[in-house]
């Protein structure tokens, strides 16, 4: 799967290297900003409140 | 694992493997395999194996980092937005020291043990009083705000009213909620909380100053530590109470860590500071 992106993004290996820590950097942003607040309520140590 | 192939045919193959990043040029050791059948179904199943096992290990590392969001960015986004509400809240100003006072510090409030002013609860998610707890050096004012669900309030606004319960002042219970961990985490160091501390409460125009009284371990189902008298649902309250309630032990949802306590005075925003936030008392 990495070895196949590798292979497949352009230009020499430093800027692919770039191109790939950028690319983390966006999944990791787009986790944080969406992917977690919405997964977060369906985790079972987040069921704190009873029915008071 | 192409690489096995493109070495077995030896010489010729040198220029192909220069191009064989750039793809198309890598054709030429890849027809070479039909030749060798199990080979490459085997090569198949281990291309398979090692997606899988890539990821897995992403999925791992996506664990980690939903890890540092639960347990680190959302205390950052949640003080930065609770300083906001609190900054934003439309409310009396604390007067500035009159120049011709003797001393140049902040006026402090005359406590007032008359009937003190209480306000009617407000909609769902309002906004209505800011909480300060001077044992907590370095903690910020709290925005408390209506209502105790996670989603519109407590993960949000920060500390929550329970509807239904006595409102600053008020004869009964102000019961409030609070998260021990995470999202700011307004109640995190409840513990460190002793009898006699004070616990203030600042709404538009009114200082609440209570005591702490008592600090218990419940279970979550002993929802009478909220009632108006606590743990005697029935009665009729004479006094003026405050509790917080929060998750317990940290990080954990096991049990409750509540802290009782009662209204010692009250005081108006225009008549200064309470003493117990100066440092004094």
């Amino acid at each position: 799967m990495y070895g196949w992106l590798w292979r497949h993004l352009p230009g020499p290996a430093l800027v692919r290297a770039a191109l790939l820590v950028v690319a983390a950097f966006a999944v990791l942003a787009v986790c944080f900003l969406w992917v977690f607040p919405a997964v977060a309520p369906f985790m079972p140590f987040n069921e704190t409140t009873v029915g008071e | 694992m192409t690489e096995q192939g493109t070495a077995g045919t030896g010489q010729t193959d040198r220029t192909g493997q220069a191009g064989h990043d750039v793809g198309p040029a890598g054709r030429p050791p890849r027809s070479t395999r039909p030749r060798r059948g199990p080979s490459r179904t085997r090569h198949r199943v281990y291309t398979t194996i090692g997606v899988v096992g890539e990821l897995l290990i992403t999925f791992g590392v996506l664990l980690f980092a939903f890890l540092a969001w639960q347990l680190w960015w959302t205390d950052v986004e949640g003080n930065r937005a609770q300083a906001e509400i609190v900054r934003e809240l439309d409310r009396q100003e604390v007067p500035d020291p009159t120049p011709s006072a003797t001393s140049s510090g902040p006026v402090v409030a005359e406590p007032r043990r008359d009937e003190p002013p209480v306000l009617d609860e407000p909609p769902h998610a309002t906004t209505f009083a800011t909480i300060q707890v001077p044992r907590w050096v370095g903690e910020p004012e709290r925005p408390v705000s209506q209502g105790v669900d996670r989603a519109t309030v407590l993960d949000v606004l920060g500390v929550g009213h329970y509807p239904g319960t006595a409102m600053p002042g008020g004869v009964g219970n102000f019961a409030l909620a609070g998260h021990r961990t995470t999202y700011a985490k307004p109640f995190n160091r409840v513990e460190e909380l002793q009898v006699g501390d004070p616990v203030v409460v600042r709404t538009a125009d009114t200082w609440y100053v209570y005591r702490v009284t008592s600090t218990q371990v419940v279970l979550p189902s002993q929802v009478d530590v909220i009632a108006p008298v606590p743990g005697d649902p029935g009665a009729t309250p004479t006094e003026r109470l405050i509790t917080l309630t929060t998750c317990h032990p940290m990080f954990s949802a096991r049990e409750r860590f509540i802290v009782h306590g009662t209204l010692d005075y009250w005081a108006p925003v225009a008549d200064g500071t309470p003493a117990e936030l100066l440092g004094g008392a």
